[in-house]
């Protein structure tokens, strides 16, 4: 008997390493849970975006000072009405309110400062723990779609 | 996927440059960096460029991949040249309607419809 790939859960925890690949795999390993819930193209879309950014400030940002081989923590938990989904990395911390708002006209053309935008504008609520290092993001499946 | 191979298909329409993506998805920060210097490249090689960024299967796209292509259209401008984004998935559409970079770039519907707009 030929042995596929091990399933991924619903909920779990992982450490992940900052390289392409590595993080492609913990994306996919929500998106497929996503999948055997049959969230909408639109939710995995947000989804799958918010998750990205989450991972790559993580990484970019919180852990700019700190060696490379250290890892960002994402916790997942996918179920049938809401996503709820945590990314903590190891570095100082920041302020979220302290960035700019990239949608004001005088940020217009900064290339930096969209990720967290978007984040709060696809996710249902975002919150951070005070030190600023740590991510929490729910989704709740659109009212309307189907299971 | 070795990030140094190209990631951008560069076709010449006339006198207007168009590019096109290889990838669904534009999220890697190492790919988007590679993206950005292969246009930027396109760009100056050319005075007063004209071109098209056609974003045609293009599933996902990050917010530093949006961060290029504002620093790459600020090259055009210093350069007299002119930038135009065509065939953006609706999904992707949303992403720059959310941040309001739907009101700092000219979008347009398909190719044919942005060559047409150039001045």
């Amino acid at each position: 008997m030929s042995e596929g790939p091990a399933p991924t859960p619903d909920a779990a925890r992982v450490d992940i390493p900052n390289d392409p690949a590595s993080i492609e795999r913990a994306q996919q390993a929500v998106m497929a849970a996503l999948e055997r819930h049959a969230y909408p193209k639109a939710s995995v879309f947000a989804l799958r975006l918010s998750l990205h950014e989450a991972i790559t400030n993580a990484f970019v940002h919180g852990h700019e000072t700190l060696p490379a081989a250290t890892t960002v923590a994402l916790e997942y938990d996918v179920g049938p009405d809401q996503v709820h989904l945590v990314v903590e990395d190891q570095g100082p911390g920041y302020r979220p309110d302290a960035v700019p708002d990239p949608t004001l006209e005088e940020n217009l053309e900064e290339p930096h400062g969209r990720g967290l935008a978007l984040i709060r504008a696809y996710m249902t609520s975002v919150m951070h723990n005070e030190r600023g290092n740590r991510i929490e993001m729910i989704y709740k499946r659109p009212a309307g779609a189907a299971h | 996927m070795n990030t140094r191979e190209s990631r951008i298909r560069v076709k010449k329409l006339s006198d207007i440059t168009l590019v096109e993506f290889i990838d669904r998805n534009i999220l890697d920060e190492a790919m988007i960096q590679l993206i950005g210097e292969e246009i930027a490249q396109l760009i100056d090689a050319a005075p007063s460029p004209k071109m098209i960024i056609s974003f045609g299967g293009v599933e996902h796209l990050s917010s530093a991949a949006l961060g290029t292509l504002i620093t790459l259209d600020k090259r055009i401008q210093r350069n007299n040249g002119q930038l135009r984004l065509a065939t953006i998935d609706p999904q992707i559409y949303e992403v720059f309607v959310i941040t309001r970079l739907n009101k700092l770039f000219q979008i347009h519907e398909n190719v044919d419809e942005a060559a047409k707009s150039f001045a």
